[in-house]
């Protein structure tokens, strides 16, 4: 994330669309703040950039960059929306579903899971083209007000930040190397580490899917007051476009 | 003299599920045996194991995509004793009424209109191609509109009440998460009316299909029988959401009544057969010969004693008129049960929607948590039992469901027994109308196949004639 804006910005275009940009600024940063919307699910606000699910993957100088972490440059173009972007995000989101067990029709996070909004986004409506790895993944509710259920993790990694960052606690980490990696508490389980239901890292808005779940809250919104049917993932960034 | 047969057919049309049926024939044509087949299994007892309680209404409900909502409260009813919630907010109570109303209203008018009136209207050994909901709206097209429209006024209902059509997620442990906003209780209230005048419609044609074909009836599938069912615990009446159970015998002896339904177990023993994934319920005190019953529309008819609103319980007072107040035994009544509870729903319906309660804000109670919990409701095909027990980590740990369908095992068992027998027994020649004559006698049951055996999979049956050393002489698939 940048830090102070400089007083003298410079402009570069993302999609042919004037942006205006200050030093130290990365392409999402600028995109964002002009009411453009670049489609991702590992960065998140408040949070230090990882670039790690590459889904906001742009074309710029010729090159694949993740918008997160690539600084914008002065006079530079930057592809966002162009079908070939649109499929390679696609199939990432499509094999994140592939690699976890995603029940979206059970799931309390349907309506607020960003990866759920992203495919709708994406306009990920076919028959899935790639095999289920339906791997077994436990459920840990050994916490009283917290449990995981990391079926439904994509390894994006914000609560690892999260809990290190911000709440200082380390309750998050990965383990494990490759399509192995994954994200692990440190404790025999959850209970045995300092999460705690007021922790930034276990607040609805830092996973994005089902994982972390606060306990006893479940289906207490209704469908149609969920966070994704007020719109597409990016719509509250689109609404800043002048 | 002839060589013994099995007939089999394979799918049982225009049910939910998938089942198949068998009838053997010995060397004299006479039905030596004719068993109705559930072939299917899910396991849903098993994988909600380790779930998390206030997830349960929503996966379970996922038995079904006919009567969702029946298993979507009967889990919540449970998961409401597991929070400790004795009684619901007024509010969150009436919601669900309204959603469960409205749920039981379509799924009656499906039956009816689109599954079992074919038969009815065109008759049970009309050509193959005539017996479809399509031959309904071509040679009835006002019923055929009302069949469409009522079923969509149900399941908008539900939709305004659980949040979707289908799957929705309304009712959460210890209440509701919506009330219904002014401007979808108008809307309601604008066809209320017509709702009414035409569930009218319906049990007038229900009732005169039966009175007009009283000798049919009285011998198709007729057979005494127990019957269960929930009744409203202060007055016996008819109440679909909540009560405590009542069964009657086939003459009216009253076999329990005003057991609160979390005693269930006491009351209910579930047996097992080797060539069926559909259990066999009864009585425990009785025993397996005796102790059967059967539930749903009819069953509800019969034990209770009046219905609260005013044109379903002068239609409920000419149903019992046919068998002099005892209990009816009839198959086919079925269907004139069920458009009493259609014109039911819409009654409680309409006083629901003019009660403010619906419009309140407090929609969820809070009580001390327990570890076992129960639901019992009474659903479109009748009784339904949810119980689960919940570790202190809120993890599901037990789980036993008893669905309608299951109830009626045993009496559809029967029921095909009986029409077999009559229709098939001394038939040379076994031809697919007569075969459908054991449908008719399964549909009038309205089973869901897969509810009873919590089961994935499409959705035939099929008939299946064995001779009398076992082979298999014919068999017929049927796709709806």
């Amino acid at each position: 994330m940048s830090g102070t804006k400089k007083e003298t910005g410079f402009t570069f275009t993302i999609d042919g669309v004037e942006i205006t940009a200050y030093a130290g600024e990365t392409i999402m940063e600028a995109a964002d703040e002009a009411g453009v919307y670049i489609p991702r699910l590992c960065d998140h606000e408040g949070l230090r950039h990882q670039g790690s699910c590459r889904v906001c993957t742009v074309k710029a100088g010729g090159r694949s960059v993740a918008a997160c972490t690539q600084p914008a440059a002065p006079g530079q173009a930057v592809e966002n929306e162009s079908p070939h972007l649109t499929k390679m995000r696609r199939d990432l989101v499509e094999m994140l579903f592939h690699e976890g067990n995603h029940l979206c029709p059970i799931c309390e996070a349907s309506g607020n899971c960003e990866l759920q909004a992203m495919a709708y986004r994406l306009d990920m409506t076919e028959t899935t083209r790639f095999p289920y790895l339906e791997p077994c993944r436990a459920l840990d509710a050994s916490h009283p007000d917290i449990a995981l259920d990391t079926n439904r993790c994509i390894s994006c990694g914000r609560c690892i930040r999260a809990s290190e960052d911000v709440d200082g606690k380390g309750v998050f980490g990965y383990v494990g190397r490759g399509i192995h990696r994954r994200v692990a508490v440190n404790g025999e389980n959850l209970a045995d580490t300092d999460a705690q239901v007021t922790d930034h890292a276990i607040s609805s808005e830092v996973c994005p899917v089902g994982c972390i779940i606060r306990k006893r809250v479940g289906f207490v919104t209704p469908i149609g007051e969920r966070e994704f049917d007020k719109g597409l993932i990016g719509h509250e960034i689109e609404a800043r476009r002048k | 003299m002839s060589e013994p047969r099995l007939i089999e057919i394979s799918p049982v049309t225009r049910v939910e599920g998938h089942g198949k049926v068998t009838i053997h024939l010995d060397e004299n044509n006479q039905v030596d045996e004719a068993r109705l087949h559930i072939v299917e299994f899910r396991g849903f007892e098993r994988f909600i194991r380790g779930r998390l309680m206030w997830e349960v209404p929503v996966i379970v409900q996922r038995l079904c995509g006919i009567c969702p909502v029946s298993h979507h409260l009967a889990a919540a009813k449970a998961m409401d004793m597991i929070a400790g919630v004795d009684q619901l907010t007024p509010t969150a109570e009436k919601m669900r009424r309204l959603m469960h109303y409205g749920q039981v209203m379509q799924s009656h008018v499906l039956h009816f209109f689109h599954l079992a009136a074919p038969d009815l209207l065109f008759g049970f050994g009309a050509p193959a191609e005539k017996r479809n909901i399509f031959e309904v709206i071509k040679e009835k097209p006002e019923l055929g509109k009302r069949a469409i429209l009522m079923r969509k006024y149900g399941q908008e209902i539900i939709e305004a009440t659980a949040g979707k059509k289908v799957h929705g997620t309304g009712a959460i442990p210890g209440g509701i998460n919506r009330n219904l906003p002014v401007e979808r209780r108008d809307h309601f209230l604008g066809s209320i009316d017509e709702m009414t005048e035409w569930a009218q419609d319906a049990v007038k044609l229900a009732r005169d299909y039966t009175l007009e074909h009283e000798d049919l009836v009285a011998e198709f599938g007729s057979f005494p029988s127990n019957y269960m069912s929930l009744v409203r615990e202060s007055d016996g009446a008819l109440d679909l959401y909540h009560g405590t159970l009542r069964a009657l015998s086939s003459t009216g002896e009253m076999l329990f009544d005003q057991v609160p339904y979390s005693r269930y177990h006491e009351l209910i023993v579930e047996d097992v057969r080797s060539w069926s994934y559909m259990k066999f319920p009864f009585i425990g005190d009785i025993g397996p010969d005796d102790g059967w019953y059967r539930v749903g529309p009819l069953a509800r008819m019969n034990t209770a004693s009046f219905i609260d609103t005013p044109l379903a319980d002068a239609a409920l007072k000419e149903l019992k008129a046919v068998t002099c107040g005892t209990p009816n035994n009839s198959t086919l009544a079925n269907h004139w049960a069920r458009m009493i509870e259609v014109l039911h729903c819409v009654e409680k319906m309409r006083e629901l929607l003019h009660d403010p309660d619906l419009q309140g804000t407090d929609l969820i109670a809070t009580g001390d948590r327990r570890e076992e919990g129960i639901g019992v409701i009474e659903a479109p095909r009748g009784n339904l039992i949810h119980h689960y027990k919940v570790d202190e980590h809120d993890q599901v740990t037990y789980c036993n469901l008893i669905v309608s369908t299951t109830h009626n095992n045993e009496g559809m068992n029967r029921a095909v027994k009986d029409v077999a027998i009559k229709h098939l027994s001394g038939k040379e020649q076994i031809t697919e109308g007569m075969l459908n004559h054991v449908e008719v006698a399964i549909r009038a049951y309205d089973p869901c196949l897969s509810c009873a055996t919590h089961a994935l999979g499409q959705m035939p049956l099929q008939v299946e004639l064995f001779n009398a050393e076992g082979g298999l002489l014919d068999s017929r698939t049927q796709c709806v």
